[in-house]
């Protein structure tokens, strides 16, 4: 096995739960997703030489982005494949046993699918914004890198994307 | 920008954003791809690792002939059939990898099959099958086991299938057979003196669905 390959399966591989998810949680649909990360790894590899070390976590999920980005060019140009990008089923519900306050009440009674619905509807650049932060933890700078933004355009994006999601689940679009 | 900045959102809220998981399968095709690239990239190697090339060949005809000596007919067979099932996925990766997907572009049956006459010595038969769902999007020639031979091509939403058609004069009527090999999804049945051999990351189910509905359409 050669060097190169070594360092990507000790480096890059470990990050196939982040990339899957940012792919499912853009494309919304299991299948197109698998596919994207494939072709995300694909180009991964072909350019590990091109990564400077460091974190190969959001070096990968801008490449991802960029697979995501190539599929929605190429579902707009084939329309008339069928198109069902409805993804309801949001990730499992693990269980964990939530504190009752009477102020949080009615967030309580959300369920994942409808916070997951809800994240579906957000416009893309919100919608990776805040799934790079809120899930994967990136910290301004690097969502910056990924998302080829300065990180001024980041924190107004995210700040955006909550409030657009918290209204939208509070019913007051 | 808002006037009203939301630096955080409630955690009841947030706690309903997490990762979802990558399926087994795709880490599997991921390695195994991975491999693949890994291995044609690989420099050629100097005189001393021809040297060393041609003592594990010595190496492997010694046990080979070890091996044929202990072996019963049935595993070679075995061998036979894992054999092909890597042929099999190394043709679906190549024909996904060098944009060679289809030598014959058309969801049209009639257009792909002729397109065969001339370039095999048998008719594979040739269905669309888009009323269940998987849609016919052309035909290549390939090789299996040291012949030509026909791949069609459906889809199934985003996904390739790719069937091999080769003549099995004589062979059983079989039901489907279905195994897993580094993370694709391998079906194979006989039919009408042809062995047809699927290839695909659909799921089981689907693959297994997409053999069935190929066999009731003969």
């Amino acid at each position: 096995m050669s060097d190169r390959h070594n360092r990507f399966e000790d480096e890059v591989l470990p990050c196939l739960d982040a990339a899957y998810s940012l792919a499912r949680w853009l494309v919304r649909d299991e299948h197109a997703a698998e596919d994207v990360v494939q072709d995300a790894y694909l180009r991964a590899f072909r350019y590990f030489a091109s990564f400077h070390g460091g974190d190969a976590r959001p070096w990968l999920l801008g490449i991802v982005r960029n697979c995501c980005y190539s599929w929605f060019a190429q579902q707009k140009r084939a329309r008339e494949i069928e198109c069902d990008v409805e993804d309801p089923d949001g990730p499992s519900l693990d269980s964990q046993d939530r504190a009752e306050t009477p102020e949080t009440l009615l967030l309580l009674k959300m369920e994942r699918a409808q916070v997951t619905a809800a994240v579906a509807r957000l416009p893309v650049p919100f919608r990776e914004a805040l799934v790079l932060r809120e899930i994967e933890e990136l910290s301004y700078d690097d969502i910056a890198r990924v998302l080829q933004v300065p990180k001024g355009t980041v924190m107004s994006r995210l700040s955006r994307a909550r409030r657009l999601l918290y209204n939208d689940l509070r019913g007051d679009r | 920008m808002t006037t009203d900045p939301m630096p955080e959102l409630p955690s009841e809220l947030r706690q309903h954003l997490v990762r979802y998981q990558a399926p087994p399968g795709l880490k599997r095709r991921i390695g195994y791809m991975i491999e693949q690239q890994s291995r044609a990239a690989a420099p050629t190697p100097g005189w001393r690792g021809v040297r060393w090339r041609w003592a594990s060949l010595g190496a492997s005809f010694a046990c080979g002939a070890l091996l044929a000596l202990s072996v019963v007919g049935y595993r070679d067979a075995a061998q036979d059939e894992d054999r092909v099932e890597q042929q099999i996925v190394a043709g679906h990766l190549r024909s996904l990898m060098a944009a060679h997907l289809t030598d014959v572009a058309s969801t049209d049956q009639h257009t792909v099959k002729p397109w065969f006459t001339g370039k095999l010595d048998y008719a594979p038969p040739v269905i669309d099958l888009a009323q269940e769902g998987f849609p016919l999007v052309g035909g290549r020639l390939d090789y299996l086991q040291g012949r030509p031979v026909a791949a069609l091509v459906y889809r199934r939403r985003g996904h390739t299938i790719n069937v091999f058609v080769a003549p099995a004069p004589g062979g059983i009527a079989s039901g489907t057979t279905l195994v897993e090999k580094q993370g694709w999804q391998l079906a194979a049945w006989n039919q009408q003196d042809m062995r047809f051999r699927a290839v695909s990351d659909v799921s089981r189910d689907e693959l297994l669905h997409f053999a069935t509905a190929l066999q009731q359409q003969r």
